[in-house]
Formats: C-alpha cells, structure tokens, sequence
C-alpha cells in the first residue's frame, strides 16, 4: 500500500536512483534523497520508533529534526535523527529505545501502567531508602534508555575551520533568502546558512495547493545563484551565539567558526502541536510535516484525512492534501468563528466539510494501538476551554494533521541578549530589543505572510547595510497583518488524559496540573520537576504549550511566566565535533631531552614543565628525592633552572625604577654584587621574591621565581606605564638558561672548567662575575638559596646543555648528580628559605615572615610602602616560624595546611613540611600566634586523622638540629 | 568568543589578552589618611557601569586602559594611558 506519489518538479528525491536498506529485519526500497522516515512512511511502515517513557508507538510528527521519538541506529551511529538523516544504500536500521523492535517493543506494557507513573514518580519512589538507588537507577536507566553507545565507534576527525563575513544570514526561507540578495546586491559578503539540505525553507513545501511560493522560491534560488559574493552553506546548523558575533556552525565534516559583522536571524518557527487526546498516535502529525512529505519526498501523509486546526495555516495545509491526492474528510476548526479566508471558499467549493468551533475531541487507534483509525470530533467552548461531547461523532480516517500555531526558533536571539516581548496580535514571543548588529527577520520576527516575509528580509538586510556603514532605505518594520498564526490555548481537555504536550518525555497536561500543585508552578521549577523541554528537542514543541498551560493554572497573561534560558547548543552536537587540540603552551628548557633521557618526573610550574626528581632503579619520590639531596649535602648536585624569570633593567634609572617596584635599596648597590628583592601589592603583601644583579650603573639583571616570572615582568610593564621612567624592560628569560650547582664540591668542579679565581676572598657571597665556563659565556652569581656553597650559572639557553654536559663530565668523580626542583624544595627548607606562594598566601605581609630585613621605608616610595606604614603600627597576627618534630617522629606526619590549634582554636597553618634525611628530622614552616614564636616554644599541629602532634620552635638554618 | 581591540595591535580575540583591574588613580600617600589609602587599596566599586579598565594584549606585551560598560560589555573606547588626557581632551 504505498503512500508514494508521482513525480513533482521541486522534490528532494532522485527517482532515478533506487535504494535498498532493511528497518528492523525488513526490507525497504526508497529514492535516493530520502530520508529514512520518508522512505518507511512511503511504504507504509508507520510504527518508526517508540516514546521514550511510556514506550508508546510514534510515527512522522514534524519531519524537521525534532521526531525526536524516531532515533535509530546503524550499529555505529546511535541516535540518528530518522526524520532528517538521509537513508543510504545498505543501511541495516534499528529503533534505540525497545526491546524486540519497535511493533512488539516488550516495554509496551509501561503505557498500561502509566497512571502508576505520574511525574515525579522517579524522584520519590526511588530515593529511599539511599542504598537501593543504584539498583533502581540500573533498572530505569536500561527502560528509559536513548540507544547504546558504541565503543568501538571509530575515530572520525572533524575539522575546525575559522571564516569571516560581513553579514551571516541564519536560515535560508523566504526571509533568509530575500535579505541574502539584498545584502549581496549592495556588496556585502554573505554567509548563508540553512539546516535543511536544500535552500529555500517553507518555499519548498508550504504551498497551499498552489504553486505560487515555488515560482517565488526558484526566482530567489536563481538570484542567489547568480551573486558571487554569497557564500552558501546547506546542511549546517548555527550552533550557538557567542560574543562580538561569533558563531560556530555544524556540519556532519565539522565545525565552522565564524565571525560575523552583522547577523540576520531568520531561523523561522517551530510549528506546535495541538494537544488532545492520542495526539500522538502514527497518522498525527504536524501541517508542516505533511507538506514536506508531500512535497519534498513525493509521499501522501495519508489516504483519507482529517485537519484539525486552529488557525488559517490549517486551510492551506488542507489544500496540500488534496493536491496530493489525499480525501480530507473533514477541516475541525477549533476558534469559534473559522476563518481561512479564500483557502476556505476554495476548500468549500471542492466539497470538504468545514467544522468551525469544533474540535477534535480524541483520535482513535487500531485495536493494535499501532497508527490512528479515526477522530472523534466535537464542538469546542473555545472561550472557556471545554470540548462540548453531546453530539461527538467519530469520522474513520488514517491521518490527522494538525495546525495550532508556531513558536519563534529564537534560541540565538535569546543567546544574544535579545529582550522578547509577547506579541498578542501574532499570539508569540518577539524580539522587542536586539543587540547592535544583530537582526531578525521573518517568522521569528512575528511576520507570517509570504510576502511580508520578503519584505521584512529586505528590511533587516537595509538594517544591517545600514549598521555596517552602508546607506540603504526603506527600514520601516511591518506589523503582521491578518488572525493570529498560533492560537492562544490550542489544548482539549479529556478526562482520561493522555493528551501530550511533551513528546520527548510523555508528558501531559495532567503532569503540569499535578507539578503546580505540588507547588513547582515556576517555568523554570516545572520545567526540572515534570522534565519538560528536557528531552532531546529541547522543548522546541513543547515549551510554548507549558508556557500557557501553567499561564493557565495560575491565571496569569503569558508573558509573566517568562521562558525558560536558551544556551548552546541549539541542537544535540556530537562530541566529535566539540574534541581537538589543547591549547596550552608549555615551554621547555634546552636541558629537556637531558631530563628526559635521565627518567625525569616532570612537573608543571608556571607555563614550564621542569624535572621534579629523578627516580632511579624503582625508587620512591620520597627515596629519589632524599637521595638526591644527600648528594647535594655531601658532594654536589646539579639543577636546571632555566625557567626562572630574566630581566634586564636598562637606563639612568634602573636602580630608581627598582626601588620603587622592591621593597629594598639599589641606588648604592655596587657593580658586580646581587641583592634580595621582595616584590609587594598595594596591600602590602608579599608577591614574589628574586635577586637583582647590578651589570652596570644603568643595567640590571633580575631574576625571579619561575611561578610567577610572568606575573611580575607583566606587573613591571604597568608600572612603567605609570611611572614613565627613563627604563626599558627586556624580558631575557627564553633567551638564557641557567644551572645551580651546589653543595662541597661544587667549587672544586666548576674550577675544573674557568679561569675564574672562586675563593672566597675573590668571590663572597652576594657577588657575581661574567666569564666563560667550558667556553661558554656565563654569569656566575653566587646566591646560598639550596646550600652555602652554590653557584648559579647564566648562559645563553642554547649552549646551556653544552654547560651542562661539561659540569657533569668534571664533576663525575666527585659524586655529582643532578637533582630536581623537588629535591629544590626539601633543600631550601633545610636552608631555612621562605617561597612567596608556598610559606605566603594572599594575606601575608612581610613582617609575618620576618622580612623586615629588606623592607627601607626611608625611601619616597615603593609598592605597598603606604600600606606597610599601617601594618607596621599594628600588633602582628601570626608568625611564620620554622619548627621540627621530636626526634625519631614515629607518628602521623602532619602535611601542608594542616591547623596550627593552640587551647582548641586554630593559630595558624603548616605551610612547608618535610622529613630531611640529612638532618634525620621532620622539618617545616608553619604560622603561629605571635606569642609562641621565640625559639625552643612548642605548639600543636592537628593532623589529617584529628591526632594532635607537639612541634618545637627552632632556628634556621635547621642544620644546628644535627649537632643537637 | 569577544573581541577586543588593542591601541597598537588592533583588532585581536579576547584570549590574547589578561585583564588588569579596575583603573584607579592612587590618592597622595603622603598626605592621604589610613582610612583613605585603606578604602583605596581594599574597596571596588562593584556597580556594575561605565568602568576604565586595565588591559594587557599579552603576546604583544601592551598594557593599555579599556573604557567599558560592565553591564552592556560594551567597549566603548581603548587607549594607552599615556595618551588618556588627549582622549579625555578628544571627547571634550
């Protein structure tokens, strides 16, 4: 019993190339350019897939990607769209969502217990008691399931593409297209973009039974054609609107990005289902559906049909149905009066019976319950919403096709910021305030005739010309013209129920009447209690219809209840699309290879990945790291500390600029020497740390910890927008590397390889000297930060690893090894050195960590000096000390930010905490109370488990412990 | 993703660039009170407004001052704060 008709010029098929796939065990014939809907439609089939909660059978409801009920699979796919999703030679189809395919799905019987099921159910039948909520969760999500995720699915790449436009037209209909020309004509670069696989949107099937809008739709086509400066993209979907128009559009290859000067929003509107009873039934189905399968597929809906409208759309529709050689047996006008106008005297002239103030009270199933077999039809008190069932009779029909109204696809214009107003002429959401350059046209602007349409395309793109610069006239926005489009409360009550307002989810208007009484009767908390619009159309045919039922039920106009939030993505986007590459930057010191070759854990500091230690034969982090900071300890070690921040301070007033950035003094400060610098906020915190080494009267070279090297070099360069000092700022700190190497023999192995006199009487501590080392040019600044015997080696970042190799060749024999930043850390704190960031937060000024050392009010100005004068006046909260636990701790070790609890209450924090072999002591920083800070004084630390852990005050550097 | 537009390098993608704070001028620290220089350090204006903003395109190492709507997220000019009085003079 094929439903498929002969050819029409305009249809999407290719009759010429015949296709073979099976639908659940069977086999199907089809055109190519079907989609698999279509093609089953056509040949009969109407059961296509089963609703997602009560299982019930579903057919063709809008054929414009939201049978949302009708997912299938190909064994790799899960979830195809049937209505939209082209069938392809070979295909072996299944429905998602049964058990035993979609005639004798096994989880039918969940209709017949529905009444047991109401909304919330789930929520309150299953959340006590807790412990039997997974097994429950098992059951519901195996019933409730949307097809199965294939994990051998393949790995499709699909590319990422950036483009650019002056004006991007989303959706290519009458208004779409109209404005694409005019924008085009006048010199602009279009982007046009349409969803569907053909441009032109309800030219294509909203006919009327005439052929009017197809000669508007290939004038158009034409047109558009003929312009070069038009980009069309069909098959695409606008995804989401982000800031500064930029909109990432999905096609199946992939992901375009596009960044726009102006946007048109022409996406049209939703067509919305009017509710009764069964109005889900295979053979109910949308006006718009029916007149795409008419006319895109060259498939009947139906033979013998029924219209059930409530506004003039339905006329046309009925029309279309005729054309296509269906009998429509009756047109059931819900509004009072009718109307129709012409379409009507057309529809009356070719004898079909016109019900106005009627309704269709029910539809009627098979005794199968698989496809609709007739409507009962009433008259219907459209004032006071009451179907009058004295006089119903039922019309034998296998098709109802139903028109009630529209809601805007406004979805980008809310992501846009756009203000929507209830328009109650057009009975719909529209934009009452647009965001600059952005524009709508068309249906989802509330204009519905066609030729309205046309012209409001030609406004917004005069809107948009204008915008951009470009002169153009004639802007004046049209009001629509004519009844409303969508009925204000297209919606049958019936005792029984099963009227759906919510396909995704079987939802009914009993649903939203229970959901309000239990007091969810907020859009927003309905929504989350009865799930409406959470189903995979994403209420694009539902959320109207709830929006004016709970208006209803709480007596309020429709636009006090506001809508629920739009965000990206307009449509399900499969992962694939949103997966690429990462972009986070790493650098990498020219040691890396070095580090790697060696087994080096590596770690994330700042924007650098850095060796962290190097475990050797199966060792423990805490072995490795212990083991290297012996070697520092007894021979000496070697470190890549190429990522710490460089800079050079250049001109007559480095050493100015300087004193004010760091709390210390540098004007004094003699050729050839280094200095402590400490960096505050306005606040008088403490920021960062580092070491200024004066090259020259007016250049220095700043070093700085590699956390926060960008930070500061960033915080300088805004500074000097300020100051506006005789500076410049050179940020070296790719350009050099840098190597410490430390511990007793650390002098004896790099003499090996300068001419450099390293005594101490020729070089002290606090000094550094330029020279070459292994040949390679180097600064050599003698810092104490890991060990008293240490040198820090700056050479150019290349020839680093040649520096590097040498020190190690040289210092082979006498035990040295490299060590990480790690092992950096235990041995700084077995030094007794605060980090900034580790023994500092947020709050932490320098008098806390015993910094007044560098702190020189005496000069004008530094950073955060103000702020220090007031701190300076007040009794200090906390105390960082150094501390150690009894000898041979044998207890829980305390770690990081563990409480400092002094009589119950907390005093402070561990800040840094190690065992040091070296030592053999657990060692650390942590804050006090002031009063408990003087050396020998002990204090509690609470652990992780809530043990308290007696810790003693000590003196740095923790060395003097060994003797003790 | 938003746009924003450096005074040397043009035209550039958000993700170039860091933001900086609210733009404010320090009262004298020689002459203003504790309470002054506290309210100054600690306290922001969080209405939201028209805000001079510190901005930084960070590939190109610029600081430069955004005057923007904090409501609108509307850009209404950009400059480096060198040049703020000719702007200030400009608009005048």
């Amino acid at each position: 019993m094929s439903l498929r008709n002969s050819y029409k010029p305009g249809e999407w098929i290719n009759r010429a190339k015949e296709i073979n796939f099976t639908f659940e065990g069977e086999a199907f014939t089809a055109f190519e350019g079907d989609t698999i809907s279509s093609a089953l439609w056509a040949a009969g089939q109407k059961v296509l897939g089963r609703s997602f909660k009560y299982h019930r059978p579903r057919g063709v409801l809008s054929l414009a990607n939201h049978d949302v009920n009708i997912l299938m699979t190909d064994g790799t796919d899960t979830n195809m769209r049937a209505d939209v999703v082209e069938v392809k030679d070979g295909m072996t189809l299944q429905a998602v969502n049964t058990i035993g395919g979609v005639k004798k799905d096994k989880n039918n019987y969940i209709d017949s217990i529905s009444p047991l099921l109401p909304v919330g159910f789930y929520y309150k039948a299953f959340h006590t008691p807790r412990k039997l909520f997974p097994f429950w969760e098992h059951m519901i999500r195996k019933a409730a399931g949307l097809g199965i995720v294939n994990f051998d699915y393949p790995r499709i790449l699909k590319r990422k593409l950036h483009t650019h436009c002056d004006l991007l037209i989303i959706g290519a209909g009458p208004s779409g297209l109209t404005a694409a020309c005019k924008a085009a004509s006048a010199g602009l670069q279009v982007t046009l973009i349409d969803e569907n696989r053909h441009l032109g949107g309800s030219l294509s099937y909203d006919h009327g039974g005439h052929k009017v809008s197809a000669e508007y739709g290939e004038d158009l086509l034409k047109k558009i054609e003929s312009l070069p400066n038009i980009t069309v993209r069909v098959g695409a979907y606008a995804a989401g609107y982000y800031p500064d128009h930029f909109i990432p559009i999905v096609e199946t290859g992939g992901i375009t990005k596009v960044r726009a000067k102006a946007v048109i929003v022409a996406s049209g509107a939703f067509e919305q289902p009017p509710v009764f009873r069964y109005n889900d039934l295979p053979g109910v189905m949308l006006g718009s559906a029916a007149q795409r399968l008419i006319y895109r597929y060259g498939v009947k809906p139906c033979h013998n049909g029924i219209v059930f409208t409530a506004n003039d759309y339905g006329y046309r529709v009925a029309l279309d149905l005729l054309a296509a050689g269906a009998n429509v047996l009756a047109v059931v006008d819900l509004r009072a009066g009718g109307n129709g106008g012409l379409h009507n005297l057309e529809l009356c002239k070719r004898g079909v019976k016109i019900y106005a103030g009627h309704c269709v009270y029910e539809a009627v199933a098979t005794s199968d319950k698989s496809k609709v077999r007739g409507a009962v039809i009433c008259a219907y008190d459209d004032k006071n919403n009451v179907a009058l069932t004295d006089n119903k009779f039922t019309v034998d029909c296998d098709g109802i096709v139903m028109s009630a109204g529209w809601a805007p696809a406004a979805a980008l214009l809310y992501q846009a910021g756009t203000a929507m107003q209830f328009d109650y002429d057009v009975q719909q959401f529209v934009p009452s305030r647009l965001l600059d350059g952005i524009f709508a046209a068309g249906k989802v602007n509330g204009i519905f005739e066609l030729d309205q349409r046309m012209r409001d395309g030609e406004r917004a793109a005069n809107d948009a010309l204008n915008y951009l610069g470009k002169l153009a006239v004639n802007t004046n926005a049209e009001k629509h013209s004519g009844g409303a489009p969508s009925h204000a409360y297209a919606m049958v009550p019936h005792p029984k129920g099963k009227n759906f307002v919510d396909f995704d989810e079987d939802i009914q208007i009993k649903d939203f009447e229970n959901a309000a009484k239990e007091g969810f009767d907020n859009i927003e908390l309905m929504k989350r209690f009865t799930t409406v619009g959470m189903g995979p159309s994403q209420g694009k045919h539902s959320n109207m219809n709830a929006i004016r039922i709970l208006a209803k039920i709480r007596g309020l106009p429709v636009e006090k209840i506001g809508t629920t939030t739009s965000r990206p993505f307009f449509h399900p986007t499969p992962m694939g699309h949103l997966g690429g590459r990462g972009f986070h930057p790493h650098r990498l010191t020219s040691l890396h290879d070095w580090h790697e070759a060696h087994g080096a854990v590596f770690t994330d500091i700042g924007a650098w990945k850095r060796a962290a230690y190097y475990p050797q034969f199966g060792q423990t982090k805490a072995d490795a790291i212990q083991a290297e900071a012996m070697a520092v300890r007894k021979s000496a070690g070697l470190i890549d500390v190429s990522s710490l921040g460089k800079i050079e301070v250049h001109g007559p007033a480095a050493a100015e600029f300087l004193e004010r950035f760091f709390t210390g003094k540098y004007a004094n400060q003699k050729i050839g020497t280094w200095r402590y610098t400490l960096l505050l906020d306005e606040a008088g915190v403490v920021v960062d740390d580092g070491v200024a080494s004066r090259v020259a009267d007016d250049l220095f070279y700043l070093s700085i910890g590699t956390a926060n090297a960008a930070m500061v070099y960033r915080e300088m360069q805004r500074c000097q927008q300020e100051w506006r000092l005789d500076i410049g700022l050179v940020n070296v700190t790719g350009a050099f590397g840098a190597i410490n190497i430390a511990g007793p023999a650390a002098r004896e192995i790099l003499s090996s390889l300068t001419e450099l006199d390293l005594s101490t009487e020729a070089f002290p501590l606090g000094h550094f000297r330029e020279t070459t080392v292994a040949n390679v040019p180097t600064k050599v600044i003698r810092a104490s930060f890991v060990s008293d015997m240490a040198y820090e080696l700056h050479s150019p970042m290349r020839q680093v690893p040649q520096l590097w190799n040498a020190l190690m060749d040289a210092g082979k024999q006498k035990g040295l090894r490299a060590f990480g930043s790690d092992t950096q850390r235990l041995l700084r704190l077995e030094m007794g050195h605060t980090i900034p960031g580790i023994d500092t937060d947020g709050l932490t000024n320098p008098y806390e960590i015993g910094a007044e050392w560098v702190i020189k009010m005496d000069k004008p100005y530094f950073v955060g000096q103000r702020s220090l004068s007031i701190l300076s006046k007040r009794p200090l909260r906390k105390q960082l000390v150094a501390f150690t636990l009894a000898a041979n701790f044998k207890g829980e070790v305390p770690l990081e930010c563990n409480l400092v609890i002094d009589s119950g209450e907390i005093a402070g924090r561990v800040t840094s905490i190690s065992y040091s072999k070296f030592i053999d002591r657990i060692i650390g920083f942590a804050y006090v109370a002031p009063a408990k800070k003087a050396v020998g004084s002990s204090f509690d630390i609470r652990t992780d488990n809530g043990l308290l852990v007696a810790a003693t005050v000590v003196a740095t550097p923790f060395f003097q412990l060994q003797e003790a | 993703m938003k746009l924003l537009t450096c005074p040397i390098n043009g035209t550039r993608p958000l993700s170039e660039f860091i933001f900086g704070g609210e733009y404010r001028q320090a009262p004298d620290q020689n002459t203003c009170s504790d309470a002054e220089w506290a309210a100054y350090v600690h306290n922001r204006q969080g209405a939201p407004g028209d805000k001079k903003e510190w901005w930084y395109h960070s590939p190109s190492g610029t600081w430069f001052i955004a005057e923007r709507n904090t409501q609108t997220d509307k850009v209404a000019r950009t400059y480096l704060l060198a040049d703020a009085k000719k702007v200030v003079k400009e608009s005048k």
